[in-house]
């Protein structure tokens, strides 16, 4: 059965074990029910010997502890068991597909974790001799050099931790800048559509925000920015594409008006994804941009380490961006740790982010990324990331909606709950229904300018095959919602190690601590 | 002698006199979803057209709830801060958000009565 896209409707039916029995344990089968730490152990057993302490003469006085510490005590087998069980009920990138739109969950290489762990790069402390990590430099290098080259800029700061992180670098360089040039603008523009983090950056750095709507068709317009700029503007935020996974097309003209204006352009670079060895966001006339080493560069969600927000600057703001950073002299590399290492007195950072250097864990994953795929590959895994979007939304439009109409999406396919109108089926039991099937769901309710938003990011790493699994189960689940089978949307999951929870009461009445005879 | 207005953001505006009791409709509630937390300004706070007087949060989305007018915060509702579900139970029939004396009556005419808010909704669903 196809649509009138010509793509399959129908999932491939697996054997499922799924049956009702109850068990003693209330395992089901090898999925196992683990309670929480305090609850294995007791807490007055010990999973190690320790040494009889040696005599010694407390100095605590009557800040010694005089009751028990309270830890859960469990041998070394139970403590293992625990924590293997808990991460087996973890759904990752690596279990399945796991299309949550803006997040670019795709699959970390495993060759990124191999270079990694090289002792040149893993092994190395922040405080060594600079003689000694002249390779893990020359890595920085090499790997400032590719975000330069695929950004079309000039000057990168490595440092940022995150990409909330790699925002306030940018944000705080367009302040110093400001400031430098004696100006005392205080409010920064953000789009309807922007990601929560950006006016959140904006409001951090004392700044004042001031939204813009979107238009119908789900981008900024240039008439939108020109209505809310004026003399006390100092920056605009945009994400390009936008969280709708539309392509800002005016983006250039948005720029030069937001140039013309005094003010500076940040731009959003979580969905490099969608752009990467296909358009350079310099090129846009971007002042400031963070890059999601582990989105773009695979490590989806830190692939359970850290994250990384290098920034990229315009040659307008690099002046500004924060020690510390490389520097090459000759034929070694030299890290500018302090105002006074700086020789280049048109160099004025506006400070430092971070205690040390960054990630260098990240860096090397990134790096190989790039290597790995090279130029050509990076463009075509960007290629693949869009095609495999439109091949979601062209084999669901015609069963769910499309906000802004039947266009090529980016990335990442929006679409709002206009489908489930008179079913009682709310999007929130949409992606519920979407775990018992074993996906992990889409995101949910964001873009807020879209009523009921699910947002789908598929990236280049799956296989048709396994989209095709996807949008056959999907439009099965409209199909089942349109037919008005409610119960099942609002009992679901019923398949998950929890059932729903009960997110009010949740927020409202949160239970942030264990305490013994709590009831679960 | 009172009277409703309504913005378009989703406010009720109730005007008696001077004094504005503002709170979100009905509708906003809906689609919120369950509220579960909402801050509100103090009172004396100065407050100015479209800037922000409170914030909403529910298990969907946290929103700023926008002055539909000018003027200065008499009075803020102390049950809803320390129960929002109350905003579900009776958005407009108790679970007012705050109370302010307005600094410029004409400021309402852009607003809507209930007949064209019922009609703007209508619209949007």
């Amino acid at each position: 059965m196809l649509n009138n896209q010509g793509r399959p409707t129908v999932a491939e039916k697996t054997d499922s074990p799924v049956g009702s029995i109850e068990t003693f344990t209330g395992n089901r089968g090898l999925q196992i029910e683990e309670p929480l730490l305090f609850e294995v152990g007791s807490l007055d057993n010990c999973g190690v010997d320790l040494a009889e302490m040696p005599k010694h003469k407390n100095r605590l006085g009557v800040m010694a502890r005089d009751s028990d510490i309270g830890l859960a005590g469990l041998s070394e087998p139970e403590t293992m068991r625990h924590y293997v069980r808990l991460s087996q009920k973890n759904y990752s990138i690596d279990t399945g597909f796991y299309p949550l739109g803006s997040c670019t969950m795709k699959h970390n290489p495993r060759l990124n974790e191999k270079m990694a762990r090289l002792p040149g790069f893993g092994n190395i402390h922040p405080l060594q001799p600079q003689k000694t990590v002249q390779g893990a430099f020359e890595l920085m290098g090499d790997l400032s050099h590719w975000l330069m080259r695929l950004t079309g800029t000039n000057a990168v700061a490595l440092s940022p931790k995150a990409g909330a992180h790699g925002e306030l670098c940018g944000m705080m360089a367009i302040k110093a800048a400001h400031k430098a040039a004696g100006s005392k603008r205080n409010i920064v523009l953000v789009p309807d559509s922007a990601h929560g983090t950006n006016p959140a950056t904006a409001a951090l750095i004392g700044y004042k925000v001031r939204s813009i709507p979107a238009s119908d068709d789900g981008s900024v317009s240039v008439e939108s920015v020109l209505e809310v700029l004026d003399d006390d503007v100092a920056a605009l935020m945009l994400t390009n594409p936008n969280t709708g996974g539309v392509f800002e097309k005016d983006i250039k003209k948005i720029a030069d008006a937001i140039h013309k204006a005094g003010a500076y352009f940040y731009c959003d670079g979580a969905n490099l994804n969608a752009l990467m060895g296909r358009a350079r966001p310099g090129d846009f006339g971007i002042d400031a941009m963070h890059i999601n080493l582990h989105k773009t560069f695979s490590t989806p969600h830190g692939g359970g380490g850290p994250g990384a927000g290098p920034v990229v600057f315009s040659d307008a703001l690099a002046p500004y961006a924060p020690l510390p950073y490389l520097r090459r002299d000759g034929d070694s590399w030299h890290m500018v740790e302090t105002r006074e290492g700086i020789e280049d007195d048109s160099h004025v950072p506006f400070g430092r982010m971070v205690a040390f250097h960054g990630q260098m864990g990240m860096f090397v994953r990134a790096l190989t990324y790039m290597m790995s795929h090279g130029s050509d590959g990076l463009r075509q895994a960007c290629t693949d990331a869009v095609l495999n979007a439109n091949y979601l939304r062209a084999s669901l439009q015609d069963i769910m909606s499309l906000p802004f109409g039947e266009r090529k999406c980016m990335h990442e396919v929006l679409f709002d709950d206009s489908f489930l109108k008179g079913t009682d089926v709310t999007t929130l039991d949409f992606a519920k229904a979407i775990i018992d099937e074993g996906f992990h769901p889409m995101t949910i309710y964001f873009p807020l300018v879209v009523q009921g938003a699910m947002l789908m990011e598929p990236t280049e790493t799956e296989s048709r095959e396994a989209l095709d699994q996807f949008i056959g189960t999907v439009r099965n689940l409209v199909s089942r919602a349109k037919a008005g089978d409610v119960d099942y949307f609002k009992n679901a999951p019923v398949l998950a190690p929890r059932r729903r929870m009960d997110e009010t009461k949740a927020a409202r009445k949160p239970v942030l601590r264990w305490s013994e005879g709590m009831e679960g | 002698m009172s009277q409703t207005y309504y913005s378009k953001d989703h406010e009720y505006i109730i005007l008696e006199d001077k004094v504005a009791t503002i709170g979100i409709t009905d509708y906003a509630q809906k689609q919120l979803g369950d509220i579960v937390f909402v801050e509100l300004p103090e009172a004396g706070a100065e407050l100015e057209q479209g800037g922000e007087a409170a914030v909403v949060e529910s298990v969907k989305a946290a929103s700023e709830v926008y002055a539909p007018i000018s003027g200065t915060v008499t009075e803020v509702n102390p049950d809803i801060e320390a129960d929002p579900s109350i905003v579900n139970q009776s958005a407009e029939t108790g679970a007012w958000f705050l109370k302010m004396e307005v600094n410029n009556v004409d400021d309402l005419d852009g607003l809507m009565d209930e007949d064209a808010y019922k009609s703007y909704v209508e619209g949007l669903e």
